[in-house]
């Protein structure tokens, strides 16, 4: 191998990721933001809020993906943040008297200051171990905030009108639109959310194309062939805990801006906000960017037509999960990828040989 | 000075309740390495499971834990058998996810057979039964059973483990899965084997779990919790440490729950934190893992 390089020494190269096919899908992601964007000028009340949980639950999925697939922090508490997150923004609000659009990238710089110390008791565990300390983590967040008398106990507490309706922009879209104020409410919101999810989608995407992004492509791919290879495991999985603690404080606070009663049991809920992110995140495909995107429509349209079935739907959720791990552990993506070699966020580098060498020798 | 006294005992009692709880998991991890998200989950579906053959057949849950633990065995057995050995391997991921799926399933399952109410195993005069310790200090029967099944528990896995054929195989595969495999051991076979006796103590756990106190389906998963802690404060792979563990979580609860009765739950959680960041390997560590 040695020699026939070296024969070859003007042999060029270059490293690609985008090709013609992600450029196009760029350029649909702009038009569809914009649409996404406008979308509330045509549509109800309804869909409007129908779409706020499809993409905070995609910007969560984001997220956990990055945790999961990636750094191989498998996280079964990121509902400390998301409770967390919630809870900031009640207390800002109801006890600090301050914006609730400012309050949202507060909670998430505070859950931020939380994830450090959080992260060097928990990072002590390894692996699946990692998986249930980060849950005995986030009992304990649940238990100190139904023990916090001001923002209501274990009962929890709703925001004042006063809060609600002081969000900026309300009058604005009232007007505007011609709506009465929670519509107005709602499209804010939305803004916010679609804002939020578009964010996460940028950062998740920016750091992957990093070389931060190269060495968790590493560490996904063989963690100690990484770290043989010089990347420094420990301070790069800090890195990726704390920034998606952060995201998921902010999302965690509109979700909690939006739904405007907050209590321990319903913020810190294993269920609703790491168990369903795990379920889209594994659907749609671990480890890529499309997969949770996937996932989370897959989601929203089983939570939209079958949640009304209750315990049965959870259980047909579970199992759904368990096969897909099993017979499909790539997911949905990870089948239409394999086939048809497609990718919308292209975060892969490809090595690029050019043979013009082989003419001039 | 007699409260703090009897918050000490009591404690010590509860903790062998943990302990049961954590040796299950113990095993589970000791062999195959596997950290079971659905544990909590099963030693609710067990307690539901002696409580139906209690009720339908008309027997104590003393006699009735005797039918319904060679049952479980088998369901453990076939459980790592058809699904769990699926999953096993150098990622994660699967086992993790796989026994999360298998956490929600039962919690609802349960949930729909037999709706959130409360349930208890009823087992007569033994429940209020108590002995007098003297200085007004008296302790529950059934507390006092179960931390002396724990102990039994903890006894027979160790002899298990290291006085028969079937425990040198749970040994050889935990500490070396290729060579054991080159040795002719059938390692799933063994898993399973390894799972149908883990269920076998999730059984007993079980009874005692709903003799002292309610149980209804949504309890699972704070008691897997409970068990990992139990666990992690022992230490890894050993089964006395995980019974030390159980009794210093315990101890925790009581003593926190004297302080104020809110802060049970909180103060096992944060003894738990205190421990790892001391003593990251727990207070008595074997493995090397």
């Amino acid at each position: 191998m040695m020699d026939h390089a070296a024969a070859k020494p003007t042999q060029a190269f270059r490293i690609e990721t985008a090709g013609r096919a992600p450029r196009a899908a760029a350029v649909a992601a702009i038009v569809s933001l914009l649409a996404l964007v406008l979308l509330p000028v045509v549509v109800g009340r309804n869909l409007i809020q129908d779409l706020i949980f499809l993409f905070y639950m995609l910007a969560l999925a984001q997220c956990w993906n990055l945790l999961a697939g990636y750094a191989g922090l498998i996280s079964v508490g990121q509902q400390a943040f998301v409770g967390l997150g919630g809870y900031l923004l009640f207390a800002l609000t109801l006890l600090g008297g301050i914006n609730p659009l400012l309050a949202i990238p507060i909670a998430g710089v505070v859950s931020a200051l939380f994830a450090l110390p959080t992260a060097l008791i928990v990072f002590r565990l390894r692996g699946a171990y990692f998986a249930i300390g980060t849950w005995v983590v986030a009992e304990v967040y649940r238990l100190v905030f139904a023990q916090f008398k001001p923002l209501g106990g274990g009962t929890g507490t709703s925001l004042t009108p006063s809060v609600t309706s002081s969000v900026p922009g309300i009058e604005w879209v009232k007007t505007l639109l011609d709506l009465r104020t929670p519509a107005a409410r709602d499209i804010i919101s939305y803004w916010a959310a679609l804002a939020l999810m578009a964010a996460t989608l940028a950062f998740v995407y920016g750091v992957l194309r990093s070389r931060r992004g190269l060495a968790l492509g590493a560490i996904r791919d063989h963690e100690a062939a990484a770290a043989g290879l010089g990347v420094d495991i420990y301070r790069i999985k800090l890195a990726v805990y704390v920034a998606t603690a952060a995201m998921t404080g902010m999302i965690g606070a509109l979700i909690y801006l939006q739904k405007a009663r907050i209590s321990p049991d319903a913020a810190f809920s294993v269920l609703d906000w790491t168990a369903y992110v795990m379920f889209i995140v594994v659907i749609g495909g671990i480890g890529t960017m499309e997969g949770p995107i996937i996932g989370a429509i897959i989601f929203y349209l089983m939570q939209r037509y079958f949640a009304d079935f209750g315990a049965s739907y959870l259980v047909l959720l579970g199992a759904l999960g368990i096969l897909v791990m099993l017979f499909a552990p790539r997911g949905i993506w990870g089948l239409v990828s394999e086939r048809h070699g497609l990718t919308l966020f292209p975060t892969r580098r490809r090595l690029i040989i050019h043979a013009q060498d082989s003419k001039r020798s | 000075m007699t409260g703090w006294l009897d918050a000490l005992i009591q404690g010590v009692l509860l903790g062998g309740l943990y302990a049961l709880f954590a040796a299950g998991l113990s095993l589970i991890f000791g062999v195959m390495r596997l950290v079971n998200l659905a544990h909590g989950d099963l030693i609710v579906l067990a307690a539901f499971a002696v409580l139906v053959v209690a009720g339908k057949l008309g027997l104590d849950p003393f006699v009735a834990v005797l039918i319904a633990l060679p049952i479980l065995f088998v369901i453990g057995f076939a459980l790592q058998y058809v699904l769990l050995n699926r999953t096993l391997g150098r990622d994660l991921l699967p086992p993790l996810l796989v026994t999360f799926g298998l956490s929600i399933i039962i919690q609802n399952g349960l949930l729909q057979i037999f709706s959130a109410d409360s349930q208890r195993l009823r087992s007569g005069a033994i429940e209020t039964a108590s002995v007098s310790l003297g200085g007004g200090i008296a302790v529950g029967v059934v507390p006092l059973l179960t931390l002396l099944s724990a102990i039994s528990v903890i006894v027979l896995l160790n002899l298990i483990f290291y006085r028969t054929p079937i425990g040198r195989a749970f040994r050889a595969t935990s500490d070396d899965l290729e060579v054991a495999q080159l040795m002719g051991i059938d390692i799933r076979r063994i898993f399973a084997l390894a799972m149908g006796l883990a269920f076998v103590v999730i059984t007993i756990a079980a009874l005692y779990l709903g003799l002292r106190a309610n149980f209804d389906p949504t309890i699972g998963p704070a008691r897997l919790l409970y068990a990992f802690e139990a666990v992690i404060i022992g230490g890894l792979g050993s089964f006395w440490g995980t019974l030390a563990g159980g009794l210093v979580l315990g101890l925790a609860q009581t003593i926190g729950a004297h302080i104020d009765p809110e802060w049970q739950i909180l103060a096992g959680h944060l003894a738990f934190l205190v421990v790892l960041v001391l003593r990251p390997r727990g207070l008595f560590p074997r493995a090397q893992d």
